[in-house]
């Protein structure tokens, strides 16, 4: 213990250095607006910053990028609470309580939930990876596919509880973003699969933007149109205002919020070490939980402030969690990470048990100097805060065209190809149509993100069980996991059929979350 | 239309829809190949069917006047509505295909002063002012900040002296 605290301490002696120092605040500051900008996420920041880290020592490099993707999860939620389109897949959990709490003129105190939110998360994930890096990267060594499948059952088994109240409807849209998903270049055949009418734009697949801008921005706009119109002509996204005295208000209430806090930064951080899970499924489950574990779990959905601390604080987490496997074993665990690993190639650093002994500067110079991007990330997420709730006082006709060019802009940004736009207007009015008649849409688009996760997944499964799903029962974490999560898928449909049967009472029926 | 229309005429779309979705999962193989594990069309072709399931429970509930929805009378998207929407979904698309001739620094703009200037009716000198500022902003921040070329259509060459000078 001793030694973790020398060994700190020379961290912070790196990254207190003032080329460092400066590092770190362009990093949160680049990183929240990268974050906050609709379509563009942390690794995009880290993808197009990687190549000005040759310009400066490894530490300073790694200090650089870190910082982009703490700012980066920060920012995310920006744009989930401010206009209800996620900013990054980490931030989609967000958009559920958030975005009804800034339609309630509480944008402000959403967003100072989701500052201080990510803080805790990210603070407490930094202790625990300060003292249990070495020894965790072992644990995450023995999960496979089987339980990498079986973690994702227990991502979609929080989904039927996330939905309205019709289950139909909620299992339909779970599997059309599967399916969508599934567009492409089978993985392992090589076949192109699903390519409708041989359009080749669909060789690269649906990225889960392209769903999330259609849904959560053009329908989402088109769905305020219509409110407008309804309301007789409402002139605001929200009707925020800043002040001390709510400020404070906001801190209090948040308090009360500690036992989830704690959860989701404790569920983040161990969903963040596995290979291949990260941030998105973190932040999920973390909702998930948060709502099941609740005392008022109607309040989900319509602006809780448990339903932001939770996913936040886990995607923070999460993405602390997921440097772990990336420095002790070389294994990425979100493609942020993945981005990392090749700078750290490139820099001539080996990733691996043997990086803690032989660049001891370099390691802990990145833990010390994620405790000060931590600390930065929130006082600069803070100080803008003001800025973002002037935005969103803009009148209606100002903002909404800004917004949609945005998503177009937004939506092309990530594989530039023009056919991406034209599928996002698709995905935005069939959205705004199926959202009319109460079809839930959140689990669509956390399908399509972890659809390329889940697939190969069960695939390699099978394959070692030749074909048996009792492969999955056979292993003892995924037996434990993969048991969790069937109980929770049966959970209401079991209350649901007891309503029916007059049994279960008003607790019965699930409530409805009224997604973004 | 009514709401209870809509919810059949949604469902049975979304069934076809699921059909053609299977159909089309079952051009690679859908069963066990040894050695390889699950055909490519399996895992997409099983969902459909689920999603089939879950469109024909949808209509079964609807005949039997179950769900609030299968009872509502309500109008669908009111005439007003559809006309507010409807102008800002065809501007949304002829923008896009306006992409491809005179590029997004010369169809944003157009978007900018149809929907403030029109359908917002602000100042034609605050329209003309956000019609600027917006391109610009746009362009600093994607195409030189981060290195995203965004379609220019044939207004390409009248770009080459600013990328001279920024990039």
């Amino acid at each position: 213990m001793v030694e973790i605290f020398e060994l700190l301490m020379q961290g912070f002696s790196v990254a207190f250095a003032p080329l460092n120092l400066m590092l770190i605040v362009a990093g949160c500051t680049i990183g929240l607006f990268i974050g906050a900008m609709p379509g563009l996420g942390s690794v995009n920041g880290v993808a197009i910053l990687l190549p000005l880290t040759f310009l400066v020592p490894p530490e300073g490099a790694i200090i650089f990028l870190a910082a982009i993707y703490y700012g980066a999860m920060y920012g995310g939620a920006i744009s989930s609470i401010m206009l209800g389109i996620p900013g990054a897949s980490t931030a989609v959990a967000t958009t559920f309580d958030g975005r009804p709490l800034a339609k309630q003129g509480l944008a402000d105190k959403a967003l100072t939930a989701a500052a201080l939110g990510s803080f805790i998360g990210g603070t407490i994930s930094i202790i625990l990876f300060t003292l249990f890096a070495p020894p965790l990267a072992h644990v995450a060594l023995v999960f496979g596919a089987p339980e990498e499948f079986a973690l994702m059952m227990l991502a979609f088994s929080t989904f039927i509880g996330l939905g309205g109240d019709d289950i139909a409807k909620t299992i339909f849209s779970t599997c059309i973003g599967l399916v969508l998903a599934a567009v492409g270049l089978d993985i392992v055949s090589g076949e192109p699969r699903l390519i409708f009418g041989g359009i080749t734009g669909f060789m690269h697949g649906i990225n889960f933007l392209v769903l999330a801008i259609g849904i959560y921005g053009i329908g989402e706009m088109l769905w305020t149109i219509e409110e407008n119109r309804k309301a007789g002509g409402v002139s605001m996204l929200s009707e925020a205002t800043i002040t001390l005295k709510r400020t404070l208000q906001s801190l209090k209430e948040l308090l009360a919020t500690w036992r989830t806090l704690i959860m989701g930064s404790f569920l983040g951080y161990f969903v963040g070490i596995l290979p291949a899970a990260g941030a998105t499924p973190g932040s999920l489950m973390a909702y998930g939980v948060a709502k099941q574990l609740s005392r008022k779990p109607e309040k989900f959905g319509k602006g809780a402030l448990d339903g932001v601390v939770a996913p936040e604080s886990a995607n923070n987490a999460a993405s602390t969690g997921s440097m772990l496997p990336m420095l002790t074993l070389g294994i990425p665990g979100s493609p942020t990470t993945a981005i990392l690993l090749g700078g750290m190639v490139i820099w001539g650093l080996e990733p691996g048990p043997r990086l803690f002994v032989d660049h001891s500067n370099f390691v802990w110079g990145l833990i010390a100097s994620l405790y000060a991007a931590n600390l930065f990330a929130v006082v600069i997420n803070i100080a803008f805060i003001p800025l973002f709730i002037w935005v969103l006082k803009l009148p209606f006709t100002i903002l909404a065209p800004i917004i949609f060019v945005l998503c177009l802009v937004g939506g092309y940004a990530p594989t530039q190809d023009l056919h991406d736009v034209w599928l996002m207007l698709v995905f935005g009015f069939v959205g705004y149509l199926m959202r009319k008649l109460d079809y839930p849409l959140a689990p669509a688009v956390l399908a399509i993100v972890l659809g390329p996760l889940a697939e190969p997944a069960l695939r390699q499964s099978l394959l070692i069980g030749n074909g048996s799903f009792a492969i999955f029962f056979n292993r003892p974490y995924s037996a434990v996991i993969m048991t969790t999560a069937l109980i929770l898928i049966a959970l209401p449909i079991v209350r649901l059929v007891l309503a029916r049967l007059g049994l279960g009472g008003n607790r019965a029926r699930p409530p409805r979350s009224d997604e973004p | 239309m009514t709401v209870r229309t809509a919810e059949l005429a949604m469902a049975v779309v979304m069934a076809l829809f699921s059909i053609y979705l299977m159909v089309k999962s079952a051009e690679l193989p859908i069963g066990w190949i040894s050695g390889e594990g699950p055909g490519g069309g399996a895992w997409p072709f099983w969902l459909s069917a689920v999603m089939l399931g879950a469109c024909l429970w949808i209509i079964i509930q609807w005949f039997r006047g179950k769900s609030k929805l299968a009872r509502s009378r309500e109008v669908y998207i009111e005439p007003a509505v559809a006309i507010d929407v409807g102008l800002v979904a065809a501007a949304l698309v002829i923008t896009v295909a306006l992409f491809y001739v005179i590029g997004v620094y010369g169809a944003v703009p157009l978007f900018l002063i149809f929907y403030i200037g029109f359908l917002g009716r602000h100042s034609a000198l605050f329209t003309a002012l956000v019609a600027i500022v917006v391109p610009v902003v746009t362009f600093f921040f994607f195409e030189i900040a981060l290195k995203i070329t965004l379609p220019k259509g044939y207004t390409e060459p009248l770009f080459y002296p600013l990328y001279r000078i920024f990039l």
